[in-house]
């Protein structure tokens, strides 16, 4: 597989959040406007590839049996990283995600990565592969956010488009459920045909 | 009172799936069957509880007194997993018919973020030792109402008939979302 398939593969056809359902926690979480699902997606993004890369990196060293542990640690100390620096540099954002950043850590598609890639992989590698799936489910994040954004609130990036009182259960929990629903099901449709 | 408050709250008003979007993984994955639905609750009421106890105790003992503050997801996550590898292993020993029925649901909770989650919402709330375990309960509880609850009505579905589109996960979620809304009945209840 060259490095653009490996690369580009994370957006639809291995799209963590449309096709392999991982992640979903957080996807439904805080996408309830586009910038906080962007948010969460670069956080995400940021440990996916940082992780890849020390995981690849010390893969030969790593006795077999503890290597989820590892794993865990790994992933566990750029969340800290990640959660830290949002505290300081992007506090309205660290606010609104609140107690979604410290569940990255437990967030599957990171672990998943790091045991089905970067631990059989060379480091430029699962570099690429972490960088695509990041921004896979960023785009995957940014998309629901958006669409609960503008259908609940009649806003995208915070920017009024309509002003009229919409549909404010997509801003709320149900809507998060029904409106990932319908995109899978959108999704599927458009896969399958161009199968 | 106090304690009722919680307990209302966390099951019904605050439920940990259907509005606080914590443990939405196995609630997709696991749901599919009654009878790996209450497994799977079991598991993590005896889990959940378990490990909230014991990150409140290491965050007041050992964490703030040392100023280790912001270690706290690490030592959570890895508390966590150790945890959930001590039980089994207990488990396996002490009770086999029990491990035989959890067993299989165990190591898939290390990943559920309900627990780190509850453990992390526990030490924001400024709960005491009591609270946090009544608070850990009744969100496991909450969590295995709305598994039961979601494979109860997904069981119907197998046999009904759904676009071809919309099979499976999309539609579960939006089963999900109906019921969601239906929990949105119970705010303002305390």
């Amino acid at each position: 597989m060259s490095q653009l398939q490996n690369f580009t593969k994370g957006f639809i056809k291995e799209n963590p959040v449309f096709i392999l359902l991982l992640g979903l926690c957080p996807t439904l979480g805080v996408t309830t406007s586009a910038i906080n699902g962007m948010g969460m997606g670069l956080a995400t993004a940021f440990v996916l590839v940082m992780s890849n890369l020390v995981v690849s990196l010390v893969r030969k060293g790593i006795p077999d049996k503890v290597r989820i542990p590892s794993f865990i640690v790994i992933i566990a100390s750029f969340v800290t990283i990640v959660e830290l620096m949002m505290q300081a540099y992007t506090p309205d954002l660290f606010d609104a995600l609140g107690l979604f950043i410290p569940l990255i850590v437990v967030n599957c598609i990171v672990l998943g990565r790091a045991e089905a890639f970067a631990s059989k992989n060379n480091p430029w590698s699962s570099v690429v592969d972490g960088l695509g799936m990041g921004l896979g489910f960023t785009f995957a994040l940014t998309l629901l956010g958006g669409v609960r954004e503008v259908l609940g609130s009649g806003a995208l990036f915070g920017i009024n488009l309509i002003k009229a009182d919409l549909m404010l259960v997509f801003v709320l929990a149900p809507g998060a459920f029904i409106a990932l629903g319908y995109l899978i099901a959108l999704i599927n449709r458009m896969t399958k045909k161009a199968a | 009172m106090e304690y009722f408050v919680i307990i209302i709250g966390s099951i019904f008003v605050s439920n940990i799936v259907l509005t606080q979007f914590l443990g939405i993984c196995p609630f997709v994955g696991v749901s599919g069957k009654l009878s790996t639905s209450v497994g799977m609750g079991g598991a993590v009421l005896f889990v959940l509880t378990l490990a909230t106890m014991v990150t409140w105790i290491i965050q007041y003992y050992v964490l703030n007194p040392l100023g280790l503050g912001f270690m706290q997801t690490i030592v959570f996550i890895l508390v966590i997993a150790s945890l959930v590898q001590m039980v089994e292993i207990i488990l396996k020993k002490v009770s086999p018919a029990l491990f035989q029925a959890l067993g299989v649901f165990l190591p898939l909770i290390t990943t559920n973020c309900a627990v780190l989650g509850v453990a992390i919402l526990t030490i924001q709330k400024d709960f005491n030792l009591i609270e946090g375990v009544v608070y850990a309960m009744a969100n496991a509880i909450g969590f295995t109402l709305a598994l039961v609850l979601f494979a109860g009505i997904r069981e119907h579905l197998d046999l009904m008939e759904i676009p071809k589109d919309m099979q499976g996960v999309p539609i579960a979620l939006v089963v999900a979302g109906i019921l969601a809304l239906a929990f949105m009945g119970f705010t303002g209840l305390v």
